[in-house]
């Protein structure tokens, strides 16, 4: 929670909020606006996960349930979220889709997860797309044989460390069995090879994907290789998924502070750091959303303590930083971090205090992702914009709950569907990175390790927040809060935009970023100032559809000012010239 | 960047690498979206109807709306039906459109659910609004290309809306082909100059390009009205550009409504301009208006005047079957080399024609279908191109062989060319030509030593 300001600084409440400079509309009026269009069936779902906020206490919001059927939504499918999110970084790998050529295709190359090979590993594959590519006599006769094929030929092309296969809708339902192909393969050709069940119907957006990503990186590739990096304060950054290159930014802050960054989750990373980032000393959680379930299997099975922490937004970055100082405990590094948040908030200040000008009592709605529909909020919050309305795509109850409610949520059959890997701790490996009494002193100290509470604790109360949000919330939204932004996606943005509205895209940045820790901070705030008050705005309606305006009818008319200032000019010049012309035509004496 | 890639060629048998082609329900979708009132619905897993709305969305830099059945395991299990009645109910309720056009998605084909029984009991059961109508193409995207799933969904409007009512009308159908919104606003010019009068479906102009006003339309002013499709049926004929996208839209019109079809080729350079122009005309009873011939005839200057560019050099192109094939042509206008052509679509009338128009001139031209890219760089790697045209996902071998590179076809995701200019009718050459020019050219002035750096070209 923000600590409140004695007295609230100017423009900001006494809860730390922006104040708005236009009067905000009353958000359950707005909700029941939005639901009207709904038939009644439709009308009762959608009401669960549309709520005015109480950061005190967290109403309960229906979240990680279906999608209905005909409502245009954000989301897309699990397969979209193993694929893309928590695996699809890892550069040095070859990742194959088995299935039809859609699925691979979309998604190659569209998520900006940047890599940047280190010197001598060279290999970079992500610009590789691979498929099955299956016809209709796989589908009808299966596709096993194929899949073996497959994988043979790109080893014998590519020699890759490792190979990951993506099952796609239509492979669950022949029911191809992609686990025995790739452990046929792993044994014939020596290298890694495992297989991720991770059809579009499993689950009921991309959230059960980046479940069953964990599970598969987990199981296939953490703990393979007993090498810790040589550096003190080892940790990894979960999460984090490098889009305009974010892990660059946090990792060179981290850097500059004495911590080493072993693997970041999943963020410009090659297969042997995924397979030795269990010799970290501490995970910190970026995206709570995707990863959660990566932190807690470290955590039982190698005994490496994980802590929320969040790089967006200045005030936060500084807090995640002293988190993580404290957790290690060393004078030295605690000093050095401190004079590094010192020195960067000298150099952001005065491009935050020169944006927060324009953008003091702006308004902003944000409607993306696990996390950064959070995350964002910070930002704005940093140059006095107030966020009206927010929700997430793919979140689960205790992004916006809090993870306190984490024991209430009930287990539904689209979630029983992912599977829970069994893990225990490693008889050998298991190494709890801190003593009972040291865990003790930390959290006399006020240290939690395991806490999110969610976004709703952070929220303005009754501001709106609205999972899932469908087109025509988007629409009504719009129309009624009339914000200065959105935050949002690829399918979102240029209806924003028609609206006249900018919308800034919070998956892909819109090719832009960094906007992690302080450099990426600056680059957001003026980002924002940009789109804001863009000119292009004002060009919509041309003069004539706009209300007279005197000033303007200087322009307008044979007989406007500027039109008689022309002609006395004009008229004097010809004047000059006739005599000249005149001279000029006299016979020559 | 591609530093897996190199000249030595491992037969694939299986392994599909950097496709020149993607699924079926984009293209149906893409097609819908020219009917004027339209919610394409992608019936499936959302996933797929997410991609397809984020990828036509990154080409056009536009609203594109769609709808899905949203299915989760147990609509895999047994079937979509509740699913799309469902869908149905809620579309008409919420957003209102003329008409629905369902296509499906590997997933429901592979279920096998029968979209019109079960549009029909939705039907019965009062989902569809009175004088609302619902259209369905199958799309199943183990088959063909995206290509195919646009021709389908053509199909599905001859299919579902197209009639003979006896009384034939003084006016000619177009069917596009799966062309840019410019290129459809270039035929409709192109036809109007001649005073001929046209019904073209789909047609996606004011649709995919339209105006930032203020005002958001989901149903923006384009698209062929059902009442302009219903009525191609009494069409004098309809002239269909290209083979894979249009012909079997031109073909069904025929057996269903006698409508006759001349089946042309993408208007796409001279030669392809010409004919669809003398078709056109020949059809429609007009003459051809001197700007007409204007236009082809500074097309003809320009050609003239850079010849000396163009002469000899050695192309590489990649896209789909219909552009390649017309493409190829302007090349050949030009007296280029195509010694590489690739689609990624399967169908053989590609290789067929392309040994027609290549063998001639580039005898030992590489013609493949059912190709990717991965390929292509291979053959390039083993024996280089002066220029490489291709979609978006060229770019990556561009920038690794160093070539010039002319982004042409579907998509293009990085550049906005394709937004305003046309590549059809002697407009459009004129405009593929300058992009060529300049491709040639920057990196002659960029690379070439400093003596022969000169002012004039
Ligand atoms: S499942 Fe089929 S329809 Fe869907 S994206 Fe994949 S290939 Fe396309
Ligand atoms: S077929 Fe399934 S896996 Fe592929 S995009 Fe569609 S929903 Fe996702």
């Amino acid at each position: 929670m923000s600590v409140p300001a004695h007295p609230p600084a100017a423009g900001y409440d006494s809860a730390g909020f922006p104040l708005p400079s236009a009067p905000v509309p009353e958000s359950e009026a707005v909700r029941l606006e939005m639901l009207k269009a709904y038939p009644p069936k439709t009308r009762k779902k959608r009401e669960k996960q549309l709520l005015a906020n109480d950061p005190a206490t967290p109403p309960e919001i229906g979240a990680n349930t279906r999608t209905i059927p005909g409502i245009i939504t954000q989301r897309g499918c699990t397969y979209a979220g193993c694929r893309g999110v928590v695996i699809g970084p890892i550069h040095d790998i070859l990742h194959i889709t088995h299935g039809p050529v859609g699925c691979s295709y979309y998604s190659w190359l569209t998520r900006r997860n940047l890599a940047r090979p280190k010197p001598g590993q060279p290999v970079n594959y992500l610009q590789y797309c691979m498929t099955t590519d299956m016809m209709e006599e796989e589908v009808i006769f299966g596709g096993e044989k194929k899949l073996a094929a497959a994988i043979r030929e790109a080893h014998a092309i590519f020699k890759p460390k490792a190979i990951a296969v993506y099952s796609t809708c239509p492979v669950g339902l022949i029911g191809d069995d992609i686990h025995s192909v790739c452990r046929k393969a792993k044994e014939e050709l020596g290298i890694n090879v495992f297989g991720f069940s991770c059809e579009g119907y499993k689950g009921v957006s991309q959230s059960a994907g980046h479940h069953i990503a964990n599970n598969g990186v987990f199981k296939h590739m953490v703990g393979l290789l007993d090498e810790p990096d040589p550096q003190p304060f080892r940790i990894n950054v979960l999460g984090e998924y490098n889009i305009g290159g974010d892990a660059w930014e946090i990792d060179a802050l981290l850097q500059k502070c004495g911590i080493h960054v072993t693997a970041t989750l999943s963020g410009d990373i090659s297969y042997e750091q995924i397979c030795k980032c269990h010799t970290a000393d501490l995970n910190v959680v970026m995206c709570h959303r995707s990863i959660n379930y990566m932190a807690e299997m470290m955590e039982t099975k190698f005994g490496v303590p994980w802590i929320k922490v969040n790089f967006i937004g200045a005030e936060q970055t500084a807090k995640s930083l002293r988190k993580i100082g404290q957790f290690f405990g060393d004078q030295r590094l605690t000093d050095r971090i401190e004079e590094v948040i010192a020195q960067e908030m000298a150099a952001l200040r005065p491009v935050q205090a020169d944006v927060r000008s324009r953008l003091q009592g702006k308004t902003a709605a944000m409607f993306v992702g696990g996390s950064r529909a959070h995350h964002y909020q910070h930002l704005f919050k940093d140059v006095g914009m107030l966020t009206v309305a927010a929700g997430y795509e793919f979140a689960h109850r205790d992004d916006y709950e809090g993870r306190a409610v984490l024991p209430k949520i009930k287990v539904d059959a689209d979630s029983r569907n992912i599977e829970e890997l069994d893990v225990e701790a490693d008889p050998q490996r298991y190494n709890p990175r801190k003593t009972p009494e040291q865990i003790a002193a930390l959290q006399a100290g006020g240290f939690n390790f395991k806490d999110y509470d969610g976004m709703m604790a952070e929220m303005k109360k009754s501001s709106l927040v609205i999972d899932d949000i469908s087109h025509h919330e988007m629409e009504k939204l719009i129309e009624l809060y009339k914000p200065d932004i959105i935050g949002s996606g690829i399918k979102d943005k240029f209806v924003i935009e028609k609206f006249g509205v900018p919308c800034k895209q919070l998956h892909s940045y819109d090719q832009g970023g960094p906007y992690a820790a302080f450099t990426g901070a600056a680059n957001f705030y003026r980002e924002i100032d940009r789109m804001i008050n863009s000119k292009v705005w004002q060009l919509v309606t041309p003069s004539w559809k706009k209300p007279a305006d005197p000033a303007l009818a200087l322009g307008r008319g044979i007989d406007s000012p500027a039109n008689q200032a022309v002609r006395a000019v004009v008229s004097g010049l010809a004047k000059a010239w006739k005599p000249r012309q005149a001279a000029a035509a006299a016979p020559e004496s | 960047m591609l530093n897996g890639t190199t000249a030595e060629i491992v037969e694939r048998k299986a392994l599909r690498i950097n496709p020149a082609k993607t699924c079926q329900p984009i293209g149906a979708m893409y097609a819908a979206l020219g009917i004027h009132g339209c919610m394409p619905h992608s019936h499936g897993s959302q996933g797929c109807c997410s991609y397809h709305r984020s990828h036509l969305t990154r080409h056009f830099k536009e609203p594109v709306m769609a709808t899905t059945s949203s299915f989760t395991e147990g609509a895999s299990v047994f079937g979509g039906m509740a699913n799309l009645t469902q869908a149905l109910r809620n579309i008409f309720s919420i957003y209102s459109p003329e008409i629905v056009a369902v296509h499906t998605t590997c997933l429901s084909e592979v279920i096998g659910d029968d979209i019109p029984t079960i549009v029909r009991k939705a039907q019965e059961e009062g989902s569809i609004p009175e004088g609302k109508i619902v259209i369905h193409a199958n799309t199943p995207s183990f088959v063909g290309s995206h290509v195919y799933g646009f021709s389908n969904m053509v199909m599905a409007m001859v299919n579902y809306l197209s009639e003979k009512t006896g009384t034939t009308r003084n006016q000619v159908n177009i069917i596009p082909g799966f062309v840019e919104p410019a290129d459809m606003r270039e035929i409709k010019r192109l036809a109007a100059a001649l005073g001929a009068d046209i019904v073209m479906f789909p047609d996606t102009s004011n649709v995919l390009d339209g105006p930032l006003t203020g005002q958001y339309k989901m149903y923006p002013e384009g698209g062929a009205t059902v009442a302009q499709i219903r009525s191609a049926g009494d069409s004098i004929a309809t002239i269909a550009l290209g083979h894979f996208a249009a012909h079997v839209g031109a073909a069904t019109l025929e057996s269903k409504c006698n409508v006759p079809a001349a089946f042309l080729e993408l208007p796409i350079g001279i030669g392809a301009t010409d004919r669809f122009i003398d078709t056109l005309r020949n059809y429609a009873g007009v003459q051809v208006p001197a700007a007409v011939e204007l236009e082809r005839g500074r097309l003809v200057d320009l050609m003239s005047d850079l010849h000396q560019y163009f002469h000899g050099r050695r192309v590489a192109v990649s896209g789909d079957p219909d552009q390649v094939i017309a493409l190829t042509q302007l090349l050949l206008e030009l007296e280029m080399k195509p010694v590489y052509a690739i689609t990624g679509s399967p169908g053989n009338q590609f290789e067929k024609r392309m040994h027609e128009l290549l063998d001639g001139p580039v005898p030992n031209a590489r013609i493949k279908q059912t190709a990717d890219l991965f390929e292509l760089h291979q053959w390039i790697k083993r024996e280089p191109v002066d220029l490489l045209i291709a979609n978006t996902y060229g770019k990556h071998i561009a920038r690794v062989e160093n070539l010039p590179f002319v982004r042409f076809g579907f998509p293009i995701l990085d550049r906005t060319s394709h937004r305003f200019n046309p590549t059809v009718g002697y407009v459009g050459a004129m405009n593929l030509i300058n992009q060529m020019l300049n491709a040639l050219l920057d990196k002659k002035d960029r690379e070439c030593a400093e003596e022969w750096f000169e002012l004039v070209q």
